[in-house]
């Protein structure tokens, strides 16, 4: 009797076990769903409100002038400066950020070795994560300690601008100007890799040798399809990164167009900047998520377009049976009518 | 005879050709040596901005512009720490900062783990979508929802207080609490499930089996998110200096990296009422910086285990 009941019972109450779980799962995740409605869903409305109008702080009170799609021109058609600003940002990320990922690659790959002092290295590689900041960073900058001293930046420059267009050209030899600087982001995005590549098991390495693999092969061939998800979170770490760093002058000239006292700027004004910035960065990291971030590798492509061809067939097959059945029931339909007989396949002609 | 020496000088070329490219089994030399050379170097080009400032910062006027003192300061001119020092009132500032970062911290610690396991351990309906958006609100950038947050701090008076930074974080909204919230989702999905479940059978409740099971063995993302969050927070200006300083002048809230990006002007008008005993220069500019990425460093000196070990063990990486 006792043991009927044990059983009987989970099937019983697993309903309302589940459902209490889900409650109180909602309970331990209530504070943040609060503070993401609060503070991110119910500003980014609002800004989006604000962004249509021309808001003025008087000392009656706030005065919401709506000027349509005003801001905008303003933004595009008077102020030279934005629109600049955007296309250097968005060439300096789409080069930046492969930079920083390869770089970071090459020195994890490095300390993966059988290397002695790998914990020193580590110390060093991971420095800069403790400084960067954006004053000191600015400071260092301003000082032209950021440069690498033997590096010749500015003949660098002109033959790039030789072959290139301008505003890509100074971007790129912005990043030779700033190398250390773009080397310095790279903190995190190494020990993140480190720490993926020796997940990696050795046996398929082993395995990988005995076949006669080299290691250029081996790297081509496992390890880089096994860090690819960590590319993708480097990569998008990185354009975050750079688009809330300070170095950034796009967020200081939001910053400082809300507090700019004159007529047309304002809260309005900046707000109509500040979406138009959030829907470029949201562009890029769509960008690189497009780049890496297919799950799938050659076996998995194979294999699909495997699948798909085994699917083809079997509706060929399919549309061939049901041709065959449709004509069967018209040569039926037409013995009917004409009474008049065909060969069918059985009994005698 | 010649045949001999033959064999000879081919039999060293193979042993050297073994040993600087390395056989199947052992790593060349050579390799070795690229390797360490590429390390040493690229180490060197890392330190590099860092041992420019320290140089620069201990050098008097007579050694920034005499051309044969590059690098090593002929005395160690410690009068330019003195003057940054004061211009940014350092100790306070110090202080300051430290609660500054602290105080947010902890609350972004408490409360993302608290919502790291609801994430981790339960189902609900809903959950994909929520967790859609963390990865959302990590994506866009801040600046969007700074204006109106800005007006809201502003009409409940918290611009210029502590408030404005910990009512986020006690929210989960903290400096880059998404990170953070899943670090700890990866971390408890590791913890094994029959552990809370055997708590569970024993009759404590959610919250009890949480904070008796969960939260004792969560030591190393504690640990790892305290010290990102903290690091930061510190070396956060932009909205530092935006809900908490108030973006004026004299506010009671400052630490040293908003000090230091006011640096020009602040040393300025305490060089024209002659309090300084140095002109501003950039030996006086490195000092400074110097002395506002100290504390950090010497934290990083103690705990550096911690910090790089921190991503390994969080398991961030996924398994």
């Amino acid at each position: 009797m006792k043991n009927e009941k044990k059983v009987k019972k989970p099937k019983v109450k697993l309903g309302k076990l589940e459902k209490r779980e889900a409650r109180a799962g909602w309970l331990f995740v209530l504070p943040w769903v609060i503070g993401v409605v609060a503070f991110m869903l119910y500003p980014l409305c609002q800004s989006f409100y604000y962004m249509w109008f021309n808001i003025r702080i008087t000392p009656l009170g706030t005065k919401y002038i709506p000027v349509g799609t005003g801001n905008f021109t303003q933004i595009w058609l008077e102020n030279p400066e934005f629109p600049q600003q955007i296309v250097t940002y968005l060439w300096q990320t789409v080069v930046e950020v492969p930079v920083i990922v390869v770089f970071a690659l090459m020195i994890a790959i490095m300390l993966n070795g059988k290397i002695k002092c790998r914990g020193f290295f580590r110390l060093i590689f991971f420095l800069p994560v403790i400084i960067v900041s954006g004053p000191v960073m600015n400071m260092l900058v301003s000082e032209g300690a950021a440069t690498i001293p033997a590096m010749n930046i500015q003949s660098v420059k002109s033959a790039l601008d030789s072959f290139l267009p301008h505003s890509m050209a100074e971007s790129i030899g912005e990043l030779f100007s700033n190398m250390i600087m773009i080397l310095w982001y790279s903190g995190v995005q190494i020990l993140i890799f480190l720490s993926a590549l020796q997940k990696i098991d050795p046996a398929l390495y082993e395995a990988a040798k005995i076949d006669g693999g080299s290691q250029w092969e081996c790297f081509w061939k496992i390890t880089l399809p096994t860090i690819k998800p960590m590319i993708l979170l480097n990569a998008i770490y990185s354009v975050i990164f750079l688009s809330s760093n300070e170095q950034n002058s796009l967020i200081t000239m939001i910053k400082a167009a809300m507090f700019s006292g004159t007529k047309e700027k304002g809260y309005g004004y900046a707000s109509a900047m500040a979406w138009m910035y959030a829907v470029i960065v949201t562009l890029i990291v769509l960008l690189f998520f497009l780049l890496l971030g297919s799950k799938r590798d050659i076996y998995d492509r194979q294999v699909k377009r495997h699948k798909r061809e085994m699917k083809k067939e079997a509706r060929t097959v399919k549309k061939i049976e049901r041709r065959g059945i449709r004509n069967a029931k018209k040569i039926q339909k037409a013995r009917q009518k004409r009474n008049y007989r065909t060969y069918d396949g059985s009994g005698d002609y | 005879m010649t045949a001999a020496a033959t064999i000879k000088k081919k039999f060293n070329k193979e042993k050297l050709h073994r040993f600087v490219f390395g056989t199947k089994e052992k790593e060349g030399a050579g390799k070795q040596i690229v390797v360490y050379g590429l390390l040493i170097c690229i180490g060197f080009v890392y330190l590099y901005p860092i041992l420019y400032m320290f140089c620069t910062s201990f050098m008097n006027r007579d050694d920034l512009l005499d051309s044969s003192v590059k690098w090593i300061p002929s005395t160690l001119f410690v009068q330019n720490y003195i003057d940054a020092g004061k211009s940014m009132d350092f100790w306070v500032s110090l202080l300051k900062g430290v609660v500054i970062a602290g105080l947010p911290t902890l609350c972004n610690v408490a409360v993302c783990m608290v919502v790291g396991y609801g994430f981790a351990r339960f189902e609900f309906k809903g959950k994909k979508i929520l967790l859609g958006l963390l990865i959302f609100s990590y994506i866009l950038p801040s600046q969007v929802t700074m204006i109106p947050t800005y007006v809201l701090y502003n009409n409940m008076k918290l611009v210029g207080t502590l408030w404005s930074f910990i009512l986020p974080a006690l929210f989960g909204n903290g400096l880059n609490s998404a990170i953070f919230i899943l670090i700890f989702y990866q971390f408890f999905r590791q913890v094994p499930r029959v552990l809370i479940e055997a708590a569970q059978i024993d009759g404590a409740g959610y919250f009890k089996s949480f904070v008796k099971i969960a939260v004792p063995s969560a030591g190393p993302a504690i640990l790892t998110v305290f010290l990102f969050s903290f690091v930061w927070y510190w070396n956060e200006s932009y909205l530092t200096g935006l809900y908490v300083q108030g973006l004026s002048a004299n506010s009671f809230w400052v630490n040293l990296v908003v000090q230091l990006s006011n640096f020009d002007t602040s040393f300025e008008t305490m060089a024209q009422t002659g309090d300084a005993a140095t002109n501003l220069n950039e030996c006086v500019r490195m000092a400074a910086t110097a002395l506002s990425i100290l504390p950090l460093l010497v934290m990083y000196l103690f705990l550096q285990k911690h910090f790089v070990e921190s991503i390994d063990r969080t398991g961030i990486t996924g398994e």
